[in-house]
């Protein structure tokens, strides 16, 4: 008990500690955070009305990043298999901050889900003893289970981590193996219960395939890992620590890998969809060519279609994956192009045209927009305090002066070649 | 609101919930509570685990509420369904004119929002060659405005809940806040739901509205006569859709777009009477319902020919 107190005041500690461009980034998330605090404040005194989600489009920008982020916590599994299953030493040492990834990504997807309630206050209704849920028949219902679940399991697996680094002492191996093991498949069970939210309504064909499951596995297998290798890029500049190239490699190439998964699916969609020309094709038709004169969102179609195939060739190629300029490229793309496959080009073709044939051309609202990026401060914020302290803990061993490991043979700022297998 | 909200994180026993639903019920008689009042509001169980006391509580408390707000005497009806009734809807579509006078009966009847409007019954209208392949709903106009109804050339297609018997938004609704009636209705505890829309996803006949802000009525043009799971006044953020008029029709009466039709298109009756007029003309006309193919079972019956 004694120890815990003591890593909770070093915990503490830690994370108000640091110079003055660590408070700088602070003092701008805060900023970030505030601006979202206001749009929420506008939106409680007036209601949703302030958003330009209507009848006929009733969920839009927060819907659709909640997707995107359950997805992007659901990618903590891409470091876990990897570096516990197969027990591969340079992706091992990192999957820690996967974890905390996930736990700022699943805080913020809860957060936005906040953010749409019409009644937040009565949140409680949706939970076992206290409430009423829906279970198993509500998929929403299910998602706030497994994702409450998920939230936790990560929090005690990175806490556990953390702590015993701090005591000095070694880890129950079974203890945290058996939640380490556990964390790959409730990783798959948040993203398949947030797919089920969609596409098990037979109100909505564009949704209602079973291929959007597996979809949505690919989609967060890609863009989570991306925003991992440009963050951990980001540590290791700020925090100057060892993360080494082999593992940013290889976690590229698991992001090209799951890539080109996702451009299959989506490719066999498309097919289905056109070759077939049901009535059912008219909203994959407005996402990619627009309705009558209504151009709508086909802008956005093809240029998240055109990030994603460019950001697959980047990844797949050797030379571009090996060479940081082109290999961050690459993430940025994928995150972009995800980002809008999943928020822009998921939600809104299902709502367009409407049930009863309506087209409600959305885009988001100013207020949206704040509460958006107030919730984007907030993620990013406790990204920030937990892996400060979780590098302060696990990582030692500093880096070669221009914060790039030295391999022998391998030309300056380039990556290492392939890594040597396990 | 964050006020209530963080009592709600501190409070673990849903046993403490009801306590507190019901104690502070007995608390709204005393003059000045009016904290009191939105706790009461805020503790509510859902409507179908309120005991009677509780349900008599939570009555008295939303009447009070109501006839002070709107400044008259609100009543609010909790009566259940009666035994052997299955509640079912017609609509002559070969008699419909699109005058949309059902559609403001509606509005007046069931105290939906004046401003923003809020509709539980649009009326869509097609162009007769559409129509010849069958509904495609893309080629309706909810939005038509001529100087005289019919106009030349064109059908029309009212469209509100259609009382499903398979309702996907029951599936859907994470709270249970939504549910079938025994006697066929499809209602909603507008104090239980959480405003997540998913229902509105999940519909296949655009039937739920959300309330996007605090609805508007003006004081004279509230019906009093109001049902807890029908007509009761909504607040912001939450679903709303048609009843059946369930304050009217569990009374014996018909629904306010029945008696509204200048042309009599609209019927209503009782599924399981052999003899109800729904029931002749079930077996008299051409019948079919929409999106059958959904299977959600609608029983809100279309007359043709």
């Amino acid at each position: 008990m004694k120890n815990i107190m003591a890593f909770a005041s070093f915990f503490l500690k830690e994370i108000v500690r640091g110079g003055r461009t660590y408070y700088a980034w602070l003092v701008c998330l805060g900023l970030l955070i505030a601006i979202g605090v206001a749009g929420y404040l506008e939106q409680s005194v007036h209601g949703h009305i302030v958003s330009n989600m209507r009848d006929p489009v009733p969920w839009g920008l927060f819907i659709g990043t909640y997707a995107f982020l359950v997805g992007v916590a659901a990618a903590a599994m891409a470091l876990a298999v990897p570096g516990y299953v197969y027990n591969w030493k340079p992706i091992k040492d990192i999957v820690v901050l996967g974890e905390i990834i996930a736990i700022s990504a699943v805080i913020m997807a809860i957060l936005f889900i906040m953010a749409d309630l019409g009644r937040p206050e009565r949140f409680w209704h949706l939970l076992p003893f206290l409430g009423k849920p829906n279970i198993p028949y509500s998929m929403i219902a299910m998602n706030v289970m497994v994702l409450n679940g998920y939230l936790v399991l990560n929090v005690v697996l990175v806490f556990y981590f953390l702590y015993c680094s701090y005591a000095d002492r070694p880890y129950n191996r079974a203890f945290f193996m058996a939640l380490m093991l556990f964390s790959i498949p409730a990783a798959i069970s948040i993203h398949t219960t947030t797919a089920f939210i969609f596409n098990v309504l037979p109100a909505r064909p564009y949704w209602n395939s079973a291929i959007l499951v597996p979809r949505f596995i690919a989609t967060a297998l890609c863009a989570g890992p991306a925003l991992m290798i440009l963050a951990f890029q980001v540590l290791r500049k700020a925090a100057n620590i060892n993360i080494r190239d082999e593992a940013l490699v290889k976690i590229a190439e698991i992001t090209a890998i799951v890539l080109f998964v996702n451009l299959l699916l989506f490719f066999a969609e498309v097919v289905t969809e056109f070759r077939s020309a049901t009535a059912h094709t008219v909203h994959m038709q407005f996402y990619f060519t627009g309705i009558g004169d209504d151009v709508g969102l086909a802008g956005w179609a093809w240029f998240g279609a055109t990030c994603n195939v460019l950001a697959f060739l980047l990844l797949l190629i050797p030379r571009t994956r090996k060479y940081p300029v082109t290999m961050n490229l690459g993430c940025v793309l994928v995150f972009i192009g995800v980002f809008i496959e999943k928020g822009i080009g998921l939600v809104l073709p299902g709502f367009t045209p409407g049930s009863l044939g309506e087209i409600y051309e959305y885009f988001p609202s100013r207020v949206e927009a704040m509460i958006a990026i107030g919730i984007a401060g907030v993620g990013v914020l406790v990204f920030t305090l937990l892996s400060k302290a979780a590098i302060r803990l696990t990582f030692s061993e500093p880096l070669e002066e221009d914060g790039h490991l030295q391999v022998e043979g391998s030309p300056k700022g380039a990556y290492r070649p392939d890594p040597v297998r396990p | 609101m964050p006020n209530s909200e963080r009592k709600a994180r501190s409070t673990s026993r849903r046993q403490f919930l009801k306590a507190a639903g019901a104690g502070v019920g007995t608390l709204a008689g005393v003059p000045g509570a009016a904290q009191a009042f939105d706790l009461a509001e805020f503790f509510q169980a859902h409507f179908r685990e309120l005991s009677r006391e509780e349900l008599e509580g939570v009555i008295q408390r939303l009447e009070r509420k109501y006839s002070e707000k709107f400044g008259k005497a609100v009543t609010v009806d909790a009566v259940g369904p009666n035994d052997g009734v299955l509640f079912g809807y017609g609509l002559d579509l070969s008699r419909c004119i699109g005058c949309r006078r059902c559609v403001y009966a509606c509005v007046e009847e069931n105290n939906q929002s004046r401003e923003p409007q809020i509709h539980w019954i649009r009326v869509l209208e097609f162009d007769r060659q559409d129509v010849i392949r069958g509904i495609d709903f893309e080629d309706g106009n909810p939005f038509y405005d001529h100087e005289e109804v019919p106009a030349e050339g064109k059908v029309y297609l009212p469209v509100a809940c259609q009382q499903c018997e398979n309702p996907e938004c029951v599936k859907a609704c994470p709270t249970t806040a939504t549910w079938m009636e025994p006697d066929g209705i499809v209602v909603i505890d507008y104090n239980w739901c959480i405003g997540c829309r998913y229902c509105m996803a999940a519909c296949p006949y655009g039937a739920r509205h959300f309330n996007w802000t605090e609805p508007e009525i003006p004081a004279d043009e509230l019906n009093p006569n109001t049902h807890y799971l029908g007509n009761l006044p909504r607040e912001h953020g939450v679903v709303e859709k048609c009843s059946f008029c369930i304050q009217r029709t569990r009374h014996g009466r018909y629904p306010a777009c029945v008696e509204a039709c200048p042309v009599g298109a609209r019927k209503f009756g009782n599924l399981l009477d052999p003899d109800s007029e729904i029931r002749y003309l079930m077996d008299h006309k051409r019948t079919f319902v929409l999106k059958a193919e959904l299977d959600a079972k609608p029983k809100f019956f279309y007359f043709y020919g």
